[in-house]
């Protein structure tokens, strides 16, 4: 990737740059491929071809079947389609459907909407370290629960949920089981064959592929309502003409990732514990949610006393972020750190790191020091 | 040769939108609704994007609203409206796009709407007094007729049909997928609630589009999370994509004249080309109408023949890209349901050629050298 710009990018779980190998394979699609691949002569035949080989190497990596992978133009579309359009097609079995209060914006919405035409949601909470606690869940459930929605792991804490007990219960009890992958999808293994979990969002951007294309893995057999009616594309599930130069991305980023997964693993995750174990070294500093169960490359990490606005401000060049990207015009404090117990304050003063395969050693040290220097300084101001 | 006359499928992205993508497709990657820096800049490209397309149509920036293509504009504006404004009735014809029909004859299914089709006679063209008819007589409609034809390139009066649709209180929703960048859409003027754009169809890219929304007909958004596109639309936004949906749309409007001039040679050469070569030649719908027609369709009715089937396939293998109808239903094996609905003789083969800028005149004369190979004289003098 090009960097001209001495920017220190921490903000993985935000949005990541594509990967040059990546972009290499996607402008060929954009011209001169660019043809329809729906059209039916030669030119068109060669997308469709490209689409086909690209929705493998996506099955291929979650080990789905190709025709359970439906292309869509990101992971909120994805939950969309997979939360609304279960519950629409299962309104015969009940109008009942499990979330956590952590979702991301995205789930919450879509749940929050189907609030107002007469489904009935359950937004149960998690323990003080983000997790589910599972006797909740079976609590919850009732003869009229038609969708279980629970994310994989969180995009502000990156605590992973139980998934493979989650499925479980889902499978026992004939209740449907969504997750949004979004940021797990690519970065750890999924097995959805094995975990058998129904449906599944993920997006493109969080792996190192463009913005503006995602998909839904959705089992074959699970009814579901298409939410963009059309020209039937996507086996009718989700109409548009196909955007074949992000679906080959996403392919590649699939492939790329799926080769290397263990080792960016590594070499993230060593990154993001230097990091973490040197701020932890500051006065009135404390990780958020769970440091066992949780993405290798998050750490949202408390700073006693120090605006986390003010924090990100004086940062300047260094990009990291309060929580969600999505809510971060938002001045309420993060719902996810409220739902773990922090207190307003205590949310403000927090911050999310989330690291990808381009950060640098160096680029953490600056940090560190960067960092030490603003609190001292800050704190000097108020005492 | 190869020769893609496919344009109304969809059409080479230009080289100047992909230069001005790459940027933000390498350097720029913020998450436009990140506040740290690379964040900024990314909004800021963004919403200078939307400001671009909102002055080309002569609206506010506050009216457009990015999603990912026509389809899911078209949905939006439909399911949304019918939503918000508690219509039980909609008005359309059978010849929208899929993308119209299939989301309204969904309301209609499952109970949410009344569907009325306005009468159209063999060569595509509306009944306006049918409209009017239709739209006396009961509680105010949603109405979604197009502003020209995907497969016959039909151009319909959307300054009538929405004087028609404000004097009985309706709600007007106008796909303009296949005109947006090549006809100049005034929105201050035009009596349009909605209309819709996809970057693809004028040399942008694919996975992007907006929806115009007129202010007065606020409605609730289709996709919900996140506060993205003033909580319209959630979802990060494609930003290269927007970023060259604007491009595309600005270079569109500076070489309208241009462009019009050169496409509508084409067409015309070959309209002549075809006449002076084949007896019995006919346009579907009014696509050999120049002044009826958008200039970059033409839908060709080649004379009776046992192989009408074979003509596509042909000019397929001799390099030459067009298509039966819409590329959004082929495949599914079903045929153009623009055509059935105009009830055209059997075996007649019918074929869309549609232009861009970058076809030449010699181009056509190839096509049409193949054309005389396919049907030699004798059986199109019998």
């Amino acid at each position: 990737m090009k960097q001209n710009t001495p920017i220190i990018y921490l903000d993985y779980n935000s949005t990541t740059p594509i990967d040059n190998r990546v972009l290499e394979t996607m402008i060929l699609y954009l011209n001169p491929n660019f043809a329809n691949a729906s059209s039916s002569h030669k030119f068109g035949l060669e997308s469709n071809q490209a689409v086909f080989e690209a929705r493998k190497k996506i099955a291929n990596l979650i080990s789905a079947e190709d025709n359970e992978i439906v292309f869509t133009s990101g992971a909120t579309e994805s939950i969309n389609l997979a939360v609304k359009g279960i519950a629409l097609a299962n309104l015969d079995k009940g109008k009942h459907i499990i979330t956590l209060q952590t979702e991301h914006k995205a789930g919450l919405d879509v749940c929050n909407f189907l609030a107002t035409i007469g489904f009935e949601i359950e937004f149960l909470p998690v323990e003080s370290d983000g997790i589910l606690d599972i006797s909740r869940l079976k609590k919850a459930i009732r003869e009229d629960t038609i969708l279980i929605s629970i994310m994989y792991a969180n995009n502000e804490i990156g605590v992973i949920q139980p998934i493979e007990q989650i499925a479980k219960i889902a499978k026992e009890n004939n209740i449907l089981f969504f997750s949004d992958a979004t940021q797990a999808f690519a970065k750890i293994p999924i097995n959805v064959k094995e975990l058998g979990i129904d449906a599944l969002a993920f997006s493109g951007h969080k792996f190192y592929a463009p913005k503006g294309i995602g998909g839904l893995f959705i089992k074959k057999g699970v009814k579901c309502q298409a939410l963009l009616h059309g020209g039937g594309h996507e086996r009718g599930l989700r109409s548009g003409t196909l955007n074949v130069p992000a679906i080959v991305a996403l392919g590649k980023a699939c492939e790329i990732a799926q080769a290397e997964m263990s080792q960016t693993q590594t070499y993230v995750e060593e990154l993001r514990n230097f990091l973490e174990q040197e701020l932890l070294k500051i006065n009135g500093t404390r990780v958020n949610g769970s440091q066992i169960h949780r993405l290798f490359n998050t750490t949202n990490i408390q700073f006693e006393n120090i605006d986390g606005d003010a924090l990100i401000k004086a940062l300047d060049y260094i990009c990291v972020s309060k929580g969600s990207a999505c809510t971060s015009v938002s001045v309420e404090p993060s719902h996810v750190l409220k739902a773990i117990g922090l207190s307003d304050d205590e949310a403000y003063q927090s911050i999310r790191f989330s690291l990808g395969k381009y950060n640098k050693k160096a680029e953490l040290e600056e940090t560190i020091e960067k960092i030490k220097l603003i609190i001292t300084d800050f704190r000097n101001m108020l005492f | 040769m190869k020769v893609y006359l496919d344009n109304a499928a969809t059409t080479p992205l230009a080289k100047e939108v992909l230069e001005a993508m790459l940027p933000y497709m390498q350097d720029y990657y913020g998450n436009p609704s990140s506040i740290h820096a690379h964040g900024r800049q990314t909004r800021a490209a963004i919403e200078l994007a939307r400001k671009k397309i909102a002055q080309l149509l002569n609206t506010s920036p506050s009216e457009i609203f990015f999603t990912s293509g026509g389809t899911e504009a078209d949905n939006f504006a439909i399911c949304s409206s019918i939503d918000t404004f508690g219509l039980r009735r909609a008005i359309t014809s059978p010849l929208e796009h899929h993308a119209v029909l299939h989301t309204l004859e969904y309301l209609q299914k499952t109970g949410k709407i009344q569907l009325d089709y306005v009468e159209i006679d063999a060569q595509g063209n509306l009944n306006y007094e049918h409209l009017e008819e239709l739209l006396k007589n009961n509680s105010p409609a949603l109405v979604s007729l197009m502003h020209a034809n995907n497969e016959i390139g039909n151009l319909y009066d959307i300054e009538r049909i929405g004087e028609l649709v404000k004097a009985h209180q309706g709600i007007y929703h106008c796909d303009t997928v296949q005109t947006v960048g090549y006809y100049t859409h005034d929105l201050q003027n035009l009596k349009t609630d909605f209309i819709v754009g996809a970057g693809h169809k004028f040399h942008g890219p694919k996975g992007v589009g907006f929806m115009y929304m007129n202010a007065q007909s606020k409605i609730h958004p289709l996709i919900h999370g996140g506060a993205q596109e003033r909580n319209m639309r959630g979802g990060t936004e494609n930003l290269y994509g927007i970023i060259g949906l604007a491009k595309a749309l600005e270079l569109a409007y500076e070489n309208m004249a241009a462009t019009r001039t050169h496409l509508e040679g084409l067409k015309k050469y070959m309209i002549e080309k075809l006449q002076t070569n084949f007896e019995n030649i006919r346009f579907n719908g009014m696509s050999g109408d120049m002044d009826k027609s958008i200039y970059r369709v033409l839908n060709v009715s080649f004379p009776p023949s046992e192989d009408s089937d074979m003509v596509l396939f042909n000019l397929d293998i001799n390099g030459v890209s067009a298509s039966g109808g819409s590329a959004c239903s082929s495949g599914s094996d079903v045929g153009s349901h623009v055509l059935r609905a105009l009830k055209p003789e059997m075996n007649r083969a019918a074929v869309r050629f549609s232009f861009s800028k970058y076809n030449t005149q010699a181009e056509i004369d190839y096509v049409i050298e193949k054309l005389l190979e396919l049907y030699p004289k004798p059986v199109l003098q019998s």
